[in-house]
């Protein structure tokens, strides 16, 4: 036992550890500040920009003014649950992070049933809307909390069976070997990404990944035109980040998923030296994984929120029954070839 | 290794905490739940079962009860939702219609 | 090592199996389930059954939980009420009953002693989907039929006026 917490492989997980983990806060918390640059770019208006160059010590100064700030709890709410929901739904979030690899060895472990893993701790994650929005005991957090619950149900169907094509062409569950079982090139320039044989599940896919996070155009849970806030009114200070934090862990986990699966993970051209050949994998996955979240802030900026009963029909009528289309006709081809 | 008898004492144990909240509560959505602990208590010796005997049909059936309590939770939770509409009442006790 | 696992999560599934009875109003019971599921979970981990670990907190916290919830919330229920006189003997007459329950029980499993198998069985998925779709395909294309009949008759039931 205390052999192992001296040995070499233990330090080495634990440097993992602390470099991924330390890495995702740190761009989670430049993301908040990229996305308020970009929308006030698309906006036509300056954004933060005060705070050190660029606004770039803006996250810092965001983190002291919640950590300073009073904690309030509203009148009559249930404290137990009121204090939880935050922590609920942080844990899952960041858990998360525990498997995906972010090089061939940037990574903290790798199951053989990763992606339903990511699946399972990510589905707990609307409790931490649901409890927080009911425990305000207030009627704008109640309703957001209880469109929230039905939206992420629906959806997540939509969002679990998306990947069940690309699940049939890699067979595997496990995210570092989704991540090899794309590697290589066709006809010597075209990626062998599934992405290019699995259109139709990364369009279902990325839209489902949108609804599940809650973010513009299917924000119904917080919709501040109706709701003043959604599920987190009533919430303030460092509760407030924490929820926050935890909707932009989602938004980057749900992207490291798309990009595993669709766009080949690690895979890019390597060249150039030993040192550089050691961390292109990450650069190439880091930078696909920006593009996705670099997808997400511009829809936001751009397209308007749908209604409730539009995002509903949406996903029950539309985005399930293409799923399931796309696992028929790839059940047959897969069998046929 | 862990011996086959404690996963079947726990199940156990679980199974009849299950049992005793089905007729114990009156409300009819804790009713419910406790008819999931007892599934949940048949899973688990399903599973002990099926890693004792090398045996993959134990889990299989798992995935049955899986599908069997969705469809339950579904109906439940509708027929729920028409009750509290009648009688404005979870309590099993106040649907006496039938009764005498 | 692994018996201060099983113990560890066998302690937190019946307790929160008695917290799901104890607590007054059915959102708390229904949390209580979630930590109950995670600990069956965890127990099916040491069972080298992960798939279905992972399948059983994707579709019960996921899923079934969520939907009670939702109930819960639609309806906004007030705090449990007590039952009627006409039941209340069953509170008391319950435990010594559900003792002798599990005294029978447990009398049963120590002396019927269980042969061992030395195969290698992991739960993997590959197993998993090789025997479901082989040998229990007609049950498993029975439950589709049931999981079809079930959500009907779930609209059915929650329609306003049919």
């Amino acid at each position: 036992m205390i052999e192992y917490f001296t040995s070499r492989e233990f330090l080495v997980l634990m440097a993992k550890m602390v470099a991924i983990f330390g890495g995702v806060m740190t761009a989670l918390a430049y993301t908040t500040l990229l996305e308020r640059r970009m929308m006030a770019f698309v906006q036509m208006r300056p954004g933060p920009n005060r705070v050190g160059p660029f606004g770039l010590l803006q996250p810092l100064a965001d983190g002291l003014k919640f950590l300073l700030k009073e904690q309030v709890v509203p009148t009559n709410a249930n404290v137990l649950l009121y204090y939880a929901a935050p922590i609920v739904s942080l844990i899952p979030a960041l858990l998360s992070f525990s498997v995906i690899p972010f090089g061939p060895d940037l990574k903290i472990t790798d199951l053989n049933v990763g992606l339903l893993f990511i699946f399972a701790i990510t589905s707990l994650g609307v409790y931490g809307i649901v409890l927080g929005g009911w425990a305000s005991n207030s009627k704008y957090p109640l309703m957001g909390a209880m469109r929230a619950s039905a939206q992420m149900l629906s959806y997540e169907l939509s969002l679990t069976l998306s990947v069940v094509g690309v699940l049939m062409i890699s067979r595997t569950l496990s995210l570092a070997h989704l991540v090899t079982s794309q590697q290589g090139t066709w006809f010597g320039f075209i990626p062998r990404w599934n992405i290019f044989l699995q259109p139709v599940a990364f369009f279902v896919y990325v839209i489902s990944a949108v609804a599940e996070t809650n973010r513009l155009p299917f924000d119904l849970a917080e919709s501040e035109q109706e709701l003043v806030a959604g599920w987190h009114t009533e919430y303030s200070g460092m509760k407030f980040a924490m929820f926050f934090l935890a909707e932009y862990a989602n938004m980057v986990t749900v992207s490291s998923i798309a990009t595993i699966l669709f766009l080949g993970g690690w895979n890019g051209p390597m060249f150039g030296p030993c040192w550089l050949q050691m961390a292109l994998p990450t650069v190439w996955f880091v930078s696909k994984v920006f593009a996705f979240i670099f997808a997400y802030i511009m829809i936001r900026a751009t397209v308007p929120r749908i209604r409730y009963d539009q995002l509903m029909q949406f996903g029950w009528k539309v985005l399930l029954p293409l799923a399931l289309a796309n696992i028929l006709i790839t059940s047959l081809v897969v069998a046929l070839s | 290794m862990i011996p086959l008898n404690w996963y079947l004492i726990l199940a156990a144990v679980l199974f009849l905490i299950g049992v005793l909240g089905f007729f114990v509560k009156r409300n009819i959505i804790a009713l419910l739940l406790s008819v999931e602990i007892m599934l949940n208590a048949v899973n688990l010796t399903f599973v002990a079962f099926s890693s004792q005997h090398g045996n993959i049909s134990g889990q299989i059936f798992v995935f049955f009860v899986l599908v069997v309590a969705a469809a339950e939770a579904a109906v439940g939770l509708a027929l729920v939702i028409a009750m509290f509409r009648n009688r404005e009442s979870l309590n099993v006790d106040r649907s006496n219609l039938l009764k005498w | 090592m692994i018996q201060i696992l099983f113990l560890l999560f066998a302690a937190l599934a019946v307790g929160a199996a008695i917290n799901v009875l104890v607590q007054k109003h059915v959102l708390y019971s229904s949390l209580s389930l979630i930590v109950m599921l995670t600990a069956v979970s965890a127990l099916f981990i040491l069972l080298q059954a992960e798939f279905l670990a992972v399948i059983n907190v994707i579709v019960y916290a996921g899923a079934i939980v969520v939907l009670f919830i939702f109930v819960i919330m639609l309806l906004n229920l007030p705090v449990d009420e007590d039952g009627t006189d006409r039941l209340r003997w069953l509170k008391f007459a319950g435990i010594p009953l559900g003792l002798f329950l599990l005294f029978l029980i447990g009398a049963t499993v120590w002396n019927v002693g269980v042969a061992s198998s030395s195969t290698q069985m992991t739960g993997s998925p590959e197993a998993i989907g090789q025997s479901l779709f082989t040998d229990y395909v007609l049950p498993f294309e029975l439950t589709s039929l049931l999981i079809l009949i079930a959500l009907m008759g779930a609209v059915v039931f929650a329609k306003k006026d049919v």
